[in-house]
Formats: C-alpha cells, sequence, structure tokens
C-alpha cells in the first residue's frame, strides 16, 4: 500500500494518495468477493431502472390494452400482462423508482437524523443520553409495521408521509450503532489527545469520531434499505404505499391476489423483483463491510 | 538454503525434540511465503530451550508448525520433527490428537483466555487427567490437588472450587501450568506465559518455570522476545530473525560472546540496570526485518549489519559451529566484536540536558482521585470509593525526567491523567510554574493546555486512523497558531526530528508499523513547543529494537528542547535509563521517591527492593536475591490500614506496620523512603538485593556490560 510515495526530492511536500487510487483500491476488494460482486451489479441495474425506467420500458406503465388482458409471458410481453392488460415488465421496470425514491430518501432522513441522535447522546451522555435512548425505546418496541400504519392511518399516505414514516421508523436501529461506536471511540487516546489540545466539541464529534463511525454506519444503511424495500412493499400492498395506477410493486401483487390461479405471472414477477434486490442489497451491504473494514470479521 | 543445523555431541538419547529442516508455508491473498525456512533445533530431557525473536521472526510460527497446530492456512513444507524418534509428520490427525494434551502440552500468553470461565479451575485441571491418563473422578481429583501443591499454590483445595475469574493473573497462569504439566508431557511449550503479566507476577511465573525443570523431565521451549527472561529460565538459546536461526547457543556462551551481530545488537537495544550515574545511548538497527516475500539474497541480515561485507549478499550462509553447541549463521563470526567493544564503538554517552537554574516546572500536590463503587442494581448505593490516586505529591523540574514506576493498579496513568486534566482530581492541585490550573481540560486556558502533552501506550489507538500523518502532526500547529503556509513545513521539521523520511506525510496510520506510530504521537506531541510530556508507557507494547531507539529518540529530543517528560511505566530498567527522578508508587500512593541514583540504590523501600529483585536482567551472570511479593495488589476500595503495602510486604515487622501510618523518612540528598524501618536498618538487609555482575572491577555503581 506504498502508492502514495513519491518521494521527489523537488517537491518538500509529497503528493497524497488520490481519491481515485483510493476507490481503485476499494474495487479491486469487491472483485474479490464473487457473490458481492453480483450483488452490487443486481443492485446497479435496479438503480439504473429506477432513473431510466420511463424511458427503457417498453411500453407505458399506464397503457391499457384490454383485448391483450392477462396474457401469460410472450416474446412482447416477456412478464406476461395484467387485468388491464398493461405489460407487467414494462410495469416493474418504472416501479423500482418507487421503491428508491421511498426507502431510499427514507432511509437518507433517517441516517442523517439517527447519526445527529446517536453522537449527541453518545458524545455527551449522561441526563440527555437517557432521555434520547428511551424515546428510542419507545419506538422500538411497536412493531413497525403497526407503527407505520397508525402513522399512515394518522396522517394520510402521501409521498412525504412514507418517506416520513420510513425514516422514523429506522432512526432508532441508526442512531443505536452511532451511538455504540461514539462510546466505543471517544474513550480512544486519539479523541483524548483531541481534548488534551483544547479542541471544541464539534471538532472532536465531526473530524475525529465521526469518520471513523462512517464504514459501519454505511454498512447499516444498506441493511436499512434492504429492509424499507420490504417495508414499502408491504405498505402498498396493504394499500398505504402509493395509490394506483402507479406501478409499485406490493401494489401489483395485491391486485394479482385476484388472479392467481389464470395469471400467476402478475404475482411471481413483481415478487421475484422485492427478493432479487433485497437479497442483492444484503449481499452488497456485506461486500460493503469486507471492503470498508477489511480483517474487522471473518464470516 | 543448506543451513542443516549439526547437533551437539552427548546429548543422544537424551533427545526428546529434534527438529530437522523444517519448512512452513502460509497461504496468502498475494500467494504462499514461507515464516520458517529449514531450521533446525533439538532439544534434550530436562533442558529448557529459549526461541528469542523480534515479532515477525516466526518463533512461534516454528513451534506450532513443528506440533502441527498452525492455522487452517499454514502447511508444513519439508522437514522432520522428531518426538523421541517419533515422526510426528507423519502420524495420522487421530495419533496426533493423542499426541497433543498428553506427551505434548502448550502454555499460551493470556492465561485467562486458556481456561474456561464457566467450570470451576479444579474440574478443568482434573478433566485432563480423566481424558488423557483414564483416570477415575477421584484420582484425577487427587492428582490435581498434586499438582497445584507443586506449582506452589498456596491453598490448593480452594483454588480447585474457584472460578478462574476469582483468580489473579499470576495464580490463572500457575493453573494453566498445572493442567499442563498433570500428564507429564515430554514436551513443555510455553509461548510467551509471562508477556501479559505484571513485573513481580511475571518473576513469580519464571521462579515455577525454573523449579519445573527440577521436578519434571519435560522439554520446554520457551518463546519469548525477550533476553532478560531467557537469562533467567533458559539452558539454551536459539536467536531467531525473520524466520531462520541466526545464532544458537549455550545461554552463558552466548550471552557472554555473542557470534552473530543480530544477537549482538538486540543485546544492546535494551537499557541494562545499572546503578551508576553515567548513562548511555542504546544500540538501534537501522532498517526493519524484510519481508517474508521480499527477502534480500545471501545473508538476510546483511542489509543492516554493520559487519557486512559484498559478499554476505552472494550466498546464504550455513549455521555453522563456532564453538562446542554454539552455532552462527554468520559467516564473519571471528570478527564479530564482543558486547563490551560493541557498546564502545556503538554508543556515546547521553546527552543530557543538564541546564541551569532547577526551576520547578510542575507540581501535584496531595492529589487524590476517587471513583465511585459501581453499583450492584438500582437500589443497592454503595457508597464506599476506589481509591485510584490516594494523596500524591510530585514535582518536575525544568528539563528533567520524572520517572514514575508501579504495578498495574498503582495509579500511575490516573495520576497523569488528573495532570493533564482529563480526569478531575477528587482533591489536590496541579500547578505549573507556580500557577494553579483548572481541574479538567475545559477549564483550562489554550496556552495552558498547549504547554502539557500526552504520548500514549497504544499505538494504534493513539493516531485518527482517517487522518494521513500530516495531518495528524499539522492540526496541533494550526491550532496554536502556525500560520496555514508554514505548517506543512513545520511538518516536514518535526517528521525529521522523528527520523521519518518525507514520504510519511500522508500516509494513513495502517500503513505504518508500530514505532514509526509512536514517533508519529511523539513529533505531534512536539509540534505544540510544550513544556511537558507525559509519556504513558509508550514502549511497552513495541519490540526491543524499537524501544531501544525511541528511547534514545527521547533523551535527544529533550537535550534539544528542553522539555520535561513524566515518565510513566512498570518498567525499571526503562525508568533507570530516562529518568532523573524517580517515584515508586503502589495502590495510589507513593512508597519511595527522589533522585534517580539514590532511590535505585540502597536502602531501598521494601516494595522497591522486590521489584528490582523481579526484574529480569539480560545477563545470566547478574545475582539477584529472590524477593517474591504474594498474591496481587490488594483493591483499591479497600486499602490496608497503617502502611499499605504491609500484606505484601518481604520486610514486614509487626502490628506497627498494620496499625500505624509509617513516617517519611528524608535520607541523603534527595531521596525520601515511606516505610517503618529506618535507612540504617535498610541499608543492612538489603546489601545482597542484587549484585551486577562485575566485569569492569566494579564497586557497585558500575554500567553493567554484558
Amino acid at each position: 500500500m506504498s502508492a502514495s510515495v513519491d518521494a521527489a526530492a523537488a517537491t518538500p511536500v509529497p503528493t497524497r494518495r488520490s481519491r481515485g487510487q483510493t476507490l481503485r483500491l476499494y474495487g479491486r476488494r469487491l472483485l474479490r468477493q464473487p457473490i458481492a460482486t453480483v450483488g452490487t451489479v443486481i443492485f446497479i441495474i435496479f438503480l439504473l431502472m429506477a432513473v431510466f425506467g420511463p424511458w427503457i420500458a417498453p411500453y407505458g406503465f399506464e397503457e391499457q390494452s384490454i383485448p391483450d388482458r392477462l396474457q401469460s409471458p410472450t416474446l412482447q410481453h416477456p412478464f406476461g400482462t395484467d387485468n388491464f392488460g398493461r405489460d407487467v415488465f414494462s410495469r416493474i421496470i418504472v416501479g423500482a423508482r418507487g421503491i428508491f425514491l421511498l426507502g431510499g430518501t427514507g432511509t437518507i432522513l433517517a441516517v442523517l437524523m439517527g447519526t445527529t441522535v446517536g453522537l449527541v447522546s453518545g458524545y455527551f451522555g449522561g441526563l440527555l443520553d437517557e432521555i434520547l435512548m428511551r424515546l428510542l425505546d419507545v419506538l422500538l418496541s411497536i412493531p413497525s409495521l403497526l407503527l407505520a400504519l397508525v402513522l399512515l392511518g394518522t396522517v394520510g399516505p402521501s409521498l412525504i408521509n412514507l418517506i416520513l414514516v420510513v425514516a422514523v421508523l429506522y432512526i432508532p436501529m441508526i442512531a443505536r450503532v452511532v451511538r455504540s461506536m461514539v462510546l466505543d471511540l471517544k474513550t480512544k487516546e486519539f479523541v483524548e489527545a483531541a481534548r488534551i489540545r483544547g479542541e471544541r466539541d464539534s471538532y472532536v464529534l465531526f473530524r475525529e469520531i465521526l469518520p471513523n463511525a462512517l464504514p459501519p454506519l454505511l454498512v447499516e444503511a444498506s441493511m436499512r434499505f434492504s429492509y424499507s424495500i420490504f417495508l414499502v412493499a408491504s405498505l402498498g400492498f396493504l394499500g398505504l404505499g402509493v395509490q394506483p395506477p402507479s406501478p409499485d410493486w406490493g401494489l401489483q401483487i395485491n391486485e394479482a391476489r385476484n388472479y392467481l390461479e389464470g395469471a400467476p405471472w402478475m404475482l411471481a414477477f413483481p415478487a421475484l423483483a422485492i427478493s432479487m434486490l433485497v437479497v442483492a442489497t444484503n449481499l452488497m451491504s456485506d461486500g460493503l463491510r469486507r471492503v470498508l473494514q477489511p480483517g474487522r470479521e471473518d464470516s | 538454503m543448506a543451513a542443516s543445523a549439526e547437533t551437539a555431541p552427548g546429548r543422544e538419547g537424551r533427545t526428546v525434540l529434534e527438529i530437522e529442516g523444517l519448512s512452513v508455508a502460509y497461504r496468502t491473498e498475494e500467494g504462499d511465503i514461507f515464516p520458517v525456512r529449514d531450521v533446525s533445533l533439538t532439544i534434550a530431557k530436562g533442558e529448557s530451550f529459549g526461541l528469542v525473536g523480534e515479532s515477525g521472526s516466526g518463533k512461534s510460527t516454528l513451534a506450532m508448525g513443528a506440533i502441527r497446530y498452525l492455522p487452517a492456512n499454514g502447511r508444513v513444507t519439508s522437514g522432520r520433527v522428531l518426538l523421541r524418534g517419533e515422526d510426528l509428520l507423519s502420524l495420522s490427525d487421530k495419533e496426533m490428537r493423542n499426541v497433543w494434551g498428553s506427551r505434548i502440552a502448550v502454555v499460551y500468553q493470556s492465561p485467562g483466555n486458556a481456561l474456561n470461565p464457566s467450570i470451576r479451575t479444579g474440574n478443568q485441571i482434573a478433566e485432563v487427567a480423566r481424558i488423557h491418563l483414564g483416570m477415575s473422578k477421584q484420582e484425577a481429583h487427587q492428582r490435581m490437588l498434586e499438582m497445584l501443591e507443586k506449582v506452589k499454590m498456596p491453598d490448593p483445595e480452594s483454588v480447585a472450587r474457584r472460578y478462574p475469574h476469582q483468580l489473579s493473573g499470576g495464580m490463572l497462569q500457575r493453573c494453566v501450568v498445572a493442567q499442563a504439566m498433570m500428564t507429564n508431557p515430554e514436551l513443555l511449550i510455553l509461548d510467551e506465559p509471562t508477556t501479559a503479566l505484571d513485573v513481580t507476577t511475571q518473576a513469580v511465573v519464571l521462579d515455577l518455570v525454573a523449579e519445573l525443570k527440577q521436578e519434571f523431565d519435560s522439554a520446554i521451549l520457551y518463546i519469548t522476545h525477550d533476553l532478560g527472561v531467557v537469562a533467567r529460565v533458559c539452558d539454551r538459546v536459539g536467536v531467531m530473525y525473520a524466520g531462520e536461526f541466526m545464532e544458537q547457543g549455550g545461554i552463558h556462551d552466548l550471552f557472554k560472546r555473542p557470534l552473530h551481530p543480530y544477537t549482538l545488537n538486540l543485546l544492546g537495544c535494551v537499557p541494562h540496570f545499572s546503578l551508576g550515574p553515567r548513562r548511555k545511548t542504546l544500540n538501534t538497527i537501522p532498517g526493519f526485518i524484510p519481508r517474508l516475500d521480499e527477502l534480500p539474497e545471501g545473508c538476510i541480515f546483511a542489509p543492516r549489519c554493520s559487519l557486512a561485507e559484498p559478499e554476505c549478499r552472494v550466498a546464504q550462509p550455513p549455521l555453522v559451529r563456532a564453538a562446542e553447541d554454539h552455532l552462527t549463521a554468520c559467516r564473519r563470526w571471528p570478527v564479530v566484536p564482543t558486547p563490551a567493544e560493541h557498546m564502545a564503538t556503538i554508543t556515546a554517552d547521553l546527552m543530557q540536558a543538564r541546564g541551569a537554574a532547577e526551576n520547578r516546572l510542575l507540581e501535584a500536590r496531595d492529589v487524590k482521585k476517587y471513583y465511585p463503587v459501581p453499583t450492584q442494581g438500582p437500589f443497592r448505593q454503595d457508597k464506599r470509593k476506589v481509591k485510584s490516586v490516594d494523596g500524591m505529591t510530585v514535582w518536575i523540574d525544568e528539563g528533567r525526567t520524572l520517572g514514575l514506576v508501579g504495578e498495574s493498579g498503582s495509579g500511575k496513568t490516573t495520576l497523569a491523567r488528573t495532570i493533564i486534566g482529563l480526569v478531575e482530581p477528587t482533591e489536590g492541585t496541579i500547578s505549573l510554574r507556580g500557577e494553579i490550573l483548572g481541574p479538567t481540560t475545559r477549564s483550562r486556558e489554550r496556552d495552558v493546555l498547549r504547554r502539557i502533552q500526552m504520548v500514549f501506550q497504544n499505538p494504534d489507538a493513539s493516531l485518527n486512523p482517517r487522518q494521513t500523518v500530516g495531518q495528524s502532526i499539522g492540526r496541533p500547529l494550526t491550532l496554536f497558531g502556525t500560520p496555514r503556509h508554514e505548517v506543512p513545513r513545520r511538518v516536514l521539521e518535526l517528521l525529521e526530528a522523528v527520523h521519518l523520511s518525507p514520504s510519511y506525510y500522508h500516509r494513513l496510520p495502517s500503513e505504518l508499523s508500530g514505532g514509526e506510530k509512536q514517533r508519529v504521537a511523539i513529533a505531534r506531541a512536539f509540534a505544540a513547543e510544550p513544556d511537558l510530556i507525559l509519556c504513558d508507557e509508550p514502549i511497552a507494547s513495541l519490540d526491543v529494537s524499537v524501544q531501544g531507539s525511541l528511547m534514545n529518540l527521547l533523551t535527544t529530543l529533550q537535550a534539544e528542547k528542553g522539555t520535561s517528560y513524566l515518565f510513566i511505566s512498570h518498567d525499571l530498567s526503562a525508568v533507570q535509563h530516562l529518568s532523573d527522578w524517580v517515584c515508586v508508587a503502589y495502590l495510589g500512593y507513593a512508597m519511595e521517591w527522589g533522585d534517580a541514583g539514590d532511590v535505585l540504590n540502597p536502602p531501598y523501600h521494601p516494595y522497591t527492593e522486590a521489584l528490582l529483585s523481579a526484574i529480569p536482567i539480560p545477563d545470566p551472570d547478574v545475582i539477584q536475591k529472590n524477593i517474591r511479593l504474594e498474591g496481587s495488589v490488594p483493591s483499591a476500595v479497600d486499602i490496608p490500614s497503617g502502611c499499605r503495602f504491609h500484606t505484601r510486604c518481604p520486610r514486614f515487622i509487626g502490628d506497627i506496620c498494620i496499625q500505624e501510618e509509617p513516617p517519611w523518612r528524608e535520607g541523603e540528598g534527595d531521596h525520601w523512603i515511606y516505610c517503618h524501618h529506618t535507612f540504617e536498618a535498610l541499608v543492612e538487609m538489603q546489601k545482597e538485593t542484587l549484585r551486577l555482575a562485575d566485569h569492569d572491577h566494579g564497586t557497585p555503581g558500575v554500567e553493567v556490560q554484558v
């Protein structure tokens, strides 16, 4: 790992390892894990679907063709058609956007808020820590789907509300991970060295502690994202997610229930999409852990 | 590679273990590496063979390879291992399992991990006899008690009934040894068994190992990095370097007349305990142990060797017999200088910062730090306190070093953390140049904070893993007002001062060795241009050759910058080497304190005396009186009455020690002892405590020459 060594005598301060080199190193570590690589590739494919979905999809997701309803998979409709004659393949492609938008934004919000709570709680400790942690315990003690239903039932299932619900549900987990990292890091000698120098709390928190808590935080965030896919799909299935006719995967499964005997593809393909994305995300986050924290664990 | 060792004559028939041309390979991501290459050794019945080397020398791999106990990615690639003539490498796995535990026993570094915490110790020890000797429960129990008796365990019956967490480190290690000896194994492997222990406990365990040789006739393979330990318990030594033997020989021959430059250098790296005022720089070995995937051509030590000639780099020199039972891998062994010559040429008198006036820099007066006892549940308030520091007064003069010595639990680190403001003292004051400082870092002004810096013990945790070396050293500079554009230049100056090249500027801590990290930490401390640096065991976890160079570095920097140090250590040799003043602490209170020369010469406080007789001195000819402290340091919650040391004191008088606090007796010069004995009485008792080998026609007060 001596990529940085450029002891050219001409320049007194040698150049540092560039960001590109660091990324290449991470890339090499990832490629050594074939399973994680596969997971990452699948994840990226879904991500591209979410971004470019409407342009890739062969048909519009709302495009109905009653004569072609409930067709089994053919070359024209690789995943078949649904009860309105809409192309299931196109609806899955376009539906990825909703999952990423809700789950992804919700997770990011949860990470931002959970990290703040975890940092403050772990670093300052005392009464504040006690209060924050007990509040999170309350959130954790209610089954998450139930809590989501209650919240959405109260405020109504708008896009913003869905995102907020995902965020609220995952704040406790993120906060706990961050807090435990902070508790461990704040007794480390380099943090004490900073206190000895008289650094401000903000410097200690954001420059000394947070960067070292990032790898586990990223891993936790990717795990949370994979859970949020389930959550968003479940809410869609229960009719509390994005409202029809949007191509939400959970909603599609719900609609497919009535046609299970005649048109199982209506249910099979959205379900497959959900599990593929969840499994791929999990594989990726496993790989991420090994890339960011090599040698930390061996599983 | 043709380094086949010749076995010394006259020991055939008694040979227990014979390793011939053993090579071990590890599979890694970058391909196979060979941490042990073509190594041979023999150990006879009742003999103890010391395997010495720095970390990465392959000493543990050699031992574990020989008994086929390698991790999954390791394998023996060639060689023979004979245990009483039986080739271990040809045994089936099942046969090998029978050999382990019954004919070969291993004791590891950490006794706490070797025992199951949920089974009573006695049952664990007895189990061995039931499995391997087929004894009944009763017989096994009986044998277990005998064994505990043999390892000098006080009150074996009650120890056997206890769980591992209820025993001290020294007692645990004795249990593990007892367990290992249950089957009277032919070969006992001790892998750094005392590294995790305090000096005083280490001494007890080493005595035990020495006695084992008398009690049993097992062959002992003793793995350690500490030459002092080897000198105390081994009959023969093999010095390993990067996977090969550099030298093998009888303990006295090898220490008196090492025939390999590496051994010679290693001996020069450790500060030798001396009673005189004269101090020398320590030997340093340039460069690093080569990486196993890029070994140099020819002699593997040649790149770091001062005696190397061009021929040394051509072919690998074989291990040759230079004298009766003395093998060396140096082709120039006839010209290897004697230790005395060597030390005379490579060391210089220590530059000392003997400056002008004796200005008092820092004073910690009557410092107490009490912690509440952790409560046992919500409704049981425990009013008692853990008295980590219980009324200590120390002061440090400008440009001088105060050495603070004591076992773990003596409160040395807590005192340092109180001085720097990381913990708030319960009572007492800290003053810098007469000005009383705030109790915590938050209550101190920036300029006060700048004046006191700290170097921590654990090199892996003292640098932020996410910041480059340049950022770590540069931060105190920017914080304390160096103009931004000058920071990189100052960082480079500091790197140079700690002997690191500019190429380290952008490296991350994970790319540095332990010694390099500690250098960066020292540079960071000096970046603030402090008046005082607290060094909390900064070298304890490093290899000997690195320790020596860091101690040299600390002394030169002190001489250049006039910085004062508080040097905390459990290692009296290091403290003796670096300090002007010494304070010996026990259970949060000073026992003896004064000028280094006075404290470390008789009369001693009985506690200092015990510490002195416990340090392993790397010279088999030194005579140390056996003064051993039994048991462990008492709990800091219930501090013994009267003199707090009376429960373990080897010079215990009687009721007076239990009932009355001893007076502070003042001796000649600056020397205070906290004891009921008078100075005269102590002098009389302690004549024989430590006699250093006087190779130099000496009265006590002569530098120990190896």
